[in-house]
């Protein structure tokens, strides 16, 4: 599904990853746990083809090809999909009507027909009501006065009407309280399927305990440099990072 | 950064409307001055009274200096280097929809507007005034059942002298400014519009400029005139050819309200914006006024403006009438080299009367844009209330925004609000729209008719849709 090899990737002037490997195969889910700094955030921008992430080194294939040649919104009808950090309003435009836009522009890039007003809208609330998403809330416009909770719903609902090959969850606990928490890792996990990968992006490891993962890797100094079953939240939760900065060297 | 939206590529292509109609035409001759007067009235078979006003209104351009005072840079305009009428040939003029030119027929359907009335458009009568003169006009019989009046000025003039007399010139006077005065020397068409006391007038009214003929300036006139108690809805849509060298277009609109009347007038400003250097392009100076002289009359003035080279117009009201209203809700976009200097006058004269400014601009390219916009509170105006909402969005790093309030206020009960806003649209907001799968073009007029909405939301339904895409397709190109 998704075969990362040696990744060199920089901001700026800092050199943020620097020969990454990470390959996840189909309906896995795999966590990448790591410290501040130590290049998670990177690593998803550089998924999705965020301007800015320059890739010095290394390659990205997604499903045989080669994804670091696609513009972010080709990799999205490829079915890239990522769950934003701090997913990002948009003054006036209803919650809807972007995604009915962007429902559609993915349909568009696989070659399937575009949803109608009508259809789109039975669609949308049908999958709405699966994560208890009201009504108000995609009248509204997008992300704008959303509590972290909605936010973060809201990428689910996303991520259930695109149905992607691939979800990249940025961080997607940070904010959150239990409750909030516990819903949207539901959602997450009601999308979880033979098909459908996920690389769950996280400092913490209490949203492991929610989304339990196949494989952790732990992210330090812009490489994996430990990986292993669930059982290793649990010990980077016990020990600290501060354990494995010998080995980020 | 090498952030998405600095490259700014060029528009060249995108403007639909560029085509020309091939078409017999008689024209004045070349150049402005007593003479070509005296033909334009002449062609009209204007009355004595009328002439005499267009020359007291030369005479008086003569002696005026051109403004200076807005944010906008060409070079002189040479007067004498441009047609002021020109007309296509017809024998008697169409005496009815059928008798239209299929030449101009088929221009107004390329240009989507319908002069079959069983092709209408969800009930919208529309003038169509092809260059100097109105070729058609549709629903006269349906709207006279009404009492409304809808015809051109010219004709106006024939069948309601006292009328026009009366109103004409009555809010925006001859000796206003050099473009106006212009345009009463000078305007060679437009429209007239009267609704009697107490009457909703039963379909939207629409007039469709085009200009067509080449070094040919546009004069028209409009006059709206609503009586007691009535209730109008009025579009105007315009576009011209693309031609390498600028066009003049001077027009004036006066909007009069009486006692409870409402005038909401609506315009999608869409001439030929010139190509991605600069060149070629309309100036759009325009002067547009109503006045509430009633009380409880209200004017709303909604404006989308993507097109001309630049823009220079500022419709206003006043509000004679104790306890009127005045509204001005605009959009104006400028990309490439596109100029606007554009705004409202809201003279608050009458006890209670409130205004409301909503402007959006949006800059893009290397366009510069200004808001200017004057609230005044006369000694007499009570309790009179203004808010003024004024946010302007920059795409890329080349355009500019400016916004320039005067509020002056005379009466120590009035209350005037000013908020104002310049933002641009984020790294961040175009790519989180296109990680969802929508292009970066269509992500940017997401962006810009979400920051919109509040405007586009007063258009006639049957409009705002077109505004919408057009609200897109002005921006293509503005990023890379």
């Amino acid at each position: 599904m998704l075969e990362i090899r040696n990744l060199h990737a920089r901001v700026q002037d800092a050199e943020i990853l620097k020969g990454l490997d990470l390959s996840i195969g189909p309906g896995e889910v795999h966590a990448v746990m790591g410290p501040n700094g130590s290049g998670k955030s990177t690593l998803s921008y550089v998924l999705a083809g965020r301007d800015g992430y320059e890739v010095t080194e290394g390659t990205v294939r997604f499903r045989g090809r080669d994804l670091l040649e696609l513009d972010p919104e080709e990799r999205a009808g490829e079915g890239v999909f990522l769950a934003f950090q701090y997913p990002v309003e948009i003054p006036g435009v209803a919650n809807t009507t972007f995604l009915r836009e962007s429902l559609n522009a993915v349909r568009r890039y696989r070659g399937e027909p575009e949803l109608d007003a009508i259809k789109f809208l039975k669609v949308l609330r049908e999958r709405a009501r699966k994560l208890g998403v009201a009504d108000d809330m995609l009248k509204r416009a997008i992300n704008v006065g959303f509590s972290g909770g909605e936010k973060k719903r809201n990428e689910v609902l996303q991520m259930a009407l695109l149905e992607p090959a691939l979800a990249v969850l940025d961080e997607t606990d940070s904010g959150l309280d239990v409750d909030a928490l516990r819903t949207v890792a539901d959602g997450v996990n009601a999308l979880r399927s033979p098909d459908r990968s996920m690389l769950v992006i996280t400092h913490y490891q209490r949203l492991l305990h929610y989304i339990v993962p196949d494989v952790v890797h732990v992210l330090m100094g812009g490489r994996i440099i430990r990986s292993g079953g669930a059982e290793l939240a649990l010990e980077v939760e016990e020990k600290g990072y501060g354990t494995y900065v010998g080995e980020a060297a | 950064m090498n952030t998405a939206i600095e490259t700014v590529r060029s528009v060249t292509g995108t403007y639909k409307y560029g085509f020309v109609t091939d078409i017999e035409s008689e024209t004045a001759p070349k150049g402005l001055n007593e003479g070509t007067i005296r033909f334009i009235s002449a062609k009209k078979n204007e009355p004595g009274w009328l002439l005499d006003w267009r020359l007291r209104a030369y005479r008086h351009w003569l002696s005026m200096p051109e403004p200076k005072w807005a944010k906008v840079s060409f070079p002189p305009i040479d007067y004498q280097d441009s047609y002021y009428y020109s007309a296509p040939k017809t024998k008697d003029g169409p005496k009815s929809l059928d008798e239209v030119d299929p030449e101009l027929r088929r221009t107004y359907e390329k240009l989507g507007i319908p002069l079959h009335e069983q092709e209408k458009l969800s009930g919208v009568a529309v003038d169509a005034v092809f260059d100097s003169v109105s070729v058609a006009t549709t629903f006269r019989k349906q709207l006279a059942e009404h009492g409304v009046v809808f015809c051109s000025i010219s004709e106006a003039v024939e069948t309601h002298p006292e009328l026009v007399r009366k109103y004409m010139g009555s809010v925006v006077p001859y000796t206003d400014n050099k473009h106006a005065t212009l345009n009463s020397a000078v305007f060679t068409d437009g429209t007239f519009v009267y609704i009697p006391p107490g009457v909703r007038c039963p379909m939207e009214l629409s007039t469709y400029f085009r200009i067509n003929a080449k070094n040919t300036g546009q004069f028209e006139r409009t006059l709206i005139i609503a009586d007691a108690g009535s209730y109008v809805s009025y579009l105007e849509g315009c576009t011209a050819p693309m031609r390498d060298e600028n066009q003049l277009h001077a027009a004036v609109v006066e909007l009069i309200a009486l006692d409870e009347a409402e005038i909401k007038y609506s315009t999608v400003q869409n001439w030929y914006p010139g190509d991605a250097e600069g060149r070629g392009g309309i100036y759009n100076f325009v002067t547009k006024r109503g006045a509430c002289r009633g009380h409880h009359s209200k004017i709303s003035w909604t404006q989308v403006e993507t097109g001309s080279a630049i823009t220079w117009k500022y419709p206003s009201c006043i509000l004679q009438g104790d306890y009127s209203v005045g509204e001005f809700f605009s959009i104006a976009i400028t990309n490439n080299r596109q100029q606007a200097d554009t705004g409202t006058k809201m003279i608050h004269l009458g006890r209670n009367t409130r205004s409301r400014i909503v402007s959006k601009g949006i800059s893009a390219g290397h366009a510069d844009q200004t808001y200017r916009g004057l609230v005044r509170m006369g000694p007499r105006a009570a309790g009179a209330r203004n808010h003024t909402q004024c946010d302007s969005l920059l795409i890329g790093g080349t355009c500019g925004a400016h916004t320039v309030p005067y509020i002056e206020s005379r009466n120590r009960t009035a209350t005037v609000e000013h908020e104002a806003t310049t933002s641009k649209i984020s790294d961040d907001q175009l790519f989180y729209c296109r990680q969802r799968g929508i292009p970066e073009e269509t992500a940017v007029a997401l962006v810009v008719n979400g920051f919109c909405r509040e405007v586009l939301q007063q258009l006639p339904m049957e409009f705002a849709v077109e505004a919408q895409k057009l609200v897109g397709i002005s921006l293509e190109g503005s990023v890379g």
